[in-house]
C-alpha cells in the first residue's frame, strides 16, 4: 500500500463515519458538526485528486457558508443544549430506498471499470493550468456557458425571493409597521 | 518532494507558528503600551525593562490559573472551541509569501510555505471561514446565555463581512490577473505601484471588514463586555481563555499581514533585490504599522451599536465593494 492509499482509507473511513452519525446523532447541534466534518473529508478527497481548487471551494461554500448557516439556525430557533429528536421519520423508508439504488448503481458502474483504472495513483495532469481551464470553460461559447448563465439567474431569483420574502410586511398606516 | 524542500518547508512552518505566537505575547504589551500613551498613563513598566517581560508573567500567571468547565456544559466541544478557533489563525499566513527568491548553500530558498500556490487568495478566505466555527461552538457549548448570545453575535457579525471582506480581495486579483499572491506582490514593485493608490477604496473596506471579522473595537460587539459580560468566551479560564485570546490577537496579525501584501507591496521595498532577507523586515514594518493603525482605532472609536453594526455591513460596506469590483473590471477590461 502507497500512502496515498492509506491516507485515502483513512480519510473515506472519517467522512462515512462522519457521515453516519449525522443522522444517527440525537442532538441536532451534534448532528450539524458531524456534517462539517464530513464535508472536511470530501474537501480533502478533493486535495488527494490533485483538485485544489475545488477542495477550497468546498470548504468555503460547504463548510464556510452552508454548514455554518444551519448551525446558526439551529442556534437562533431552538432551546439549544438540551433539545434531541428522534432520528427517523415517517419518510425513512424512502430515503433508505433511494440509498440502496444509488449504492446498487455505484457498484454496477465501478464493477465495469478496469481494476488497474481503479487503483490510487499519480494523476496524469495536463501541462495547462488546470484552474484557468475551468475558468475558460464557464464563459466560453463551446463550453458551459449555458448552464453557468443559468445557474447565475435561478440564485438571483432565489436572492430576490429571500429578499422579498424577508421584507417587513406594511399593515395599515394605524397598526404601524410590524416586522 | 525532495530531503532539502521538507526541511525548508519545516523550518518555515515553525518559525511563522512560534513568530505568530510570539507576536501575539509582545502584541499585547505594544497594545497595552500604545493605550496607556494615548490616554496620557504610562503602562506596564514593572516587569523587565520597559515592561518587556510582562506578557512572560501574564503566560506564567494563565497556566497556573484553575481551568473550571462549567457543570452543564457539552464537555468535549467546550474543550474543542478554543483549538479549533486558535488553529485557522495559525495557518492562514501559510501562503503569504515573505520574500522574494534566494540563494542558502546552493539551495533555491522561497521564503514563505507556499507563496506560489495558484489558489492563495480563495485559501485566505476558506481558512478565514473556518474561523467562525470556534467562536460559534465555544458560545454554544458554555450552556451560558450570555456566552450563546455573544457566539451568535460573532457568527452572524463574521458571516456578515466576510462578503465584503471577499469582495475587497477581487480588486488586487483583477489588477495582477492572478489569485497567487506571489503574483500579486510582484505586481506592486515600487512604491507607486502598490495597490493602495489603484484601489484606495478596496483598502479601506479590506481594513474595515477585517477589523469586523476579528471582532476588534469598534466592531466588538461579539466581547461587548458591559452587556455580555465578555460573550462567548465568558466562561473560560485559565490556557483555554489564553488561547481564545490568543486566536484574536493572531487574526490581528494576520489581517494586518495579508492587507500589506494585498495593498502595500508586500515584501518590496528598497534595495530588497539586492539584499533578499530585507523583504521580511519590510512585511513586518508594514505589518506593524497596520497594527498601530488597528490600536489607533481602539483607543479612538466607540462601539457600534448591534443593529448599526449589521446595517454597516449589508447596507454600506456591501455596496460598496460591489462598486468598487464593477469598476475595477470595467477598467480593467477596457484598459488593459
Amino acid at each position: 500500500m502507497t500512502i496515498a492509499q492509506i491516507i485515502f482509507i483513512a480519510i473515506s473511513a472519517i467522512t462515512v463515519i462522519a457521515s453516519i452519525l449525522v443522522v444517527a446523532s440525537r442532538n441536532l447541534v451534534h448532528a450539524a458538526l458531524w456534517l462539517v466534518l464530513s464535508l472536511a473529508g470530501v474537501a480533502v478527497l478533493f486535495v488527494l485528486l490533485q483538485a485544489s481548487f475545488l477542495a477550497v471551494v468546498q470548504v468555503v461554500i460547504y463548510i464556510g457558508a452552508i454548514a455554518i448557516l444551519i448551525i446558526f439556525a439551529v442556534m437562533l430557533t431552538r432551546r439549544v443544549m438540551r433539545e434531541t429528536k428522534p432520528q427517523v421519520n415517517r419518510y425513512w423508508w424512502i430515503g433508505a430506498l433511494a440509498a440502496l439504488l444509488l449504492f446498487v448503481t455505484l457498484v454496477v458502474i465501478l464493477n465495469q471499470v478496469p481494476s488497474a483504472a481503479s487503483s490510487v495513483s499519480e494523476l496524469p495532469l495536463p501541462e495547462e493550468d488546470l484552474l484557468s481551464m475551468l475558468g475558460t470553460a464557464l464563459v466560453d461559447v463551446d463550453g458551459f456557458v449555458l448552464p453557468f448563465e443559468v445557474a447565475s439567474v435561478l440564485l438571483l431569483a432565489a436572492l430576490i425571493g429571500s429578499l422579498v420574502i424577508a421584507r417587513p410586511i406594511k399593515l395599515d398606516a394605524e397598526e404601524g409597521d410590524e416586522a | 518532494m525532495d530531503i532539502p524542500h521538507l526541511v525548508e518547508w519545516t523550518i518555515e512552518s515553525i518559525v511563522i507558528v512560534v513568530g505568530l505566537i510570539a507576536g501575539f505575547a509582545y502584541l499585547t504589551l505594544f497594545e497595552r503600551k500604545i493605550l496607556a500613551r494615548i490616554q496620557v498613563r504610562i503602562g506596564p513598566n514593572r516587569a523587565g525593562p520597559w515592561g518587556l517581560l510582562q506578557p512572560v508573567a501574564d503566560g506564567i500567571k494563565l497556566i497556573f490559573k484553575e481551568e473550571l468547565i462549567p457543570n452543564r456544559a457539552d464537555k468535549l466541544l467546550f474543550v474543542l472551541a478554543p483549538v479549533i478557533t486558535v488553529v485557522p489563525a495559525l495557518i492562514v499566513l501559510a501562503v503569504v509569501p515573505l520574500g522574494p527568491d534566494m540563494m542558502i548553500f546552493g539551495h533555491n530558498v522561497t521564503l514563505g510555505i507556499a507563496g506560489d500556490v495558484n489558489v492563495g487568495v480563495l485559501y485566505i478566505m476558506a481558512v478565514s471561514s473556518i474561523a467562525v466555527y470556534g467562536i460559534a461552538i465555544a458560545g454554544w457549548s458554555s450552556s451560558n446565555k450570555y456566552a450563546l448570545m455573544g457566539g451568535l453575535r460573532a457568527t452572524a457579525q463574521m458571516i456578515s463581512y466576510e462578503l465584503a471582506l471577499g469582495l475587497a480581495f477581487v480588486g488586487p486579483i483583477l489588477l495582477a490577473n492572478s489569485m497567487n499572491l506571489m503574483d500579486i506582490v510582484n505586481a506592486q514593485r515600487g512604491l507607486l505601484g502598490w495597490y493602495i493608490w489603484l484601489q484606495p477604496l478596496g483598502f479601506i473596506i479590506f481594513l474595515l471588514a477585517g477589523i469586523a471579522e476579528v471582532n476588534r473595537d469598534p466592531f466588538d460587539m461579539p466581547e461587548a463586555e458591559q452587556e455580555l459580560t465578555a460573550g462567548y468566551h465568558a466562561e473560560y479560564s485559565g490556557m483555554k481563555f489564553a488561547l481564545m485570546f490568543m486566536a484574536e490577537y493572531d487574526k490581528m496579525i494576520a489581517v494586518s499581514m495579508i492587507a500589506a501584501t494585498l495593498f502595500l507591496g508586500g515584501f518590496w521595498g528598497p534595495f530588497v533585490e539586492q539584499i533578499p532577507l530585507l523583504g521580511p523586515v519590510y512585511l513586518l514594518i508594514k505589518t506593524i504599522f497596520l497594527l498601530f493603525v488597528m490600536i489607533w482605532m481602539r483607543a479612538t472609536l466607540v462601539r457600534f451599536r448591534y443593529d448599526r453594526l449589521m446595517a454597516f455591513g449589508w447596507k454600506v460596506l456591501l455596496p460598496l465593494a460591489l462598486v468598487n469590483v464593477v469598476v475595477t473590471a470595467v477598467i480593467v477590461l477596457v484598459g488593459g
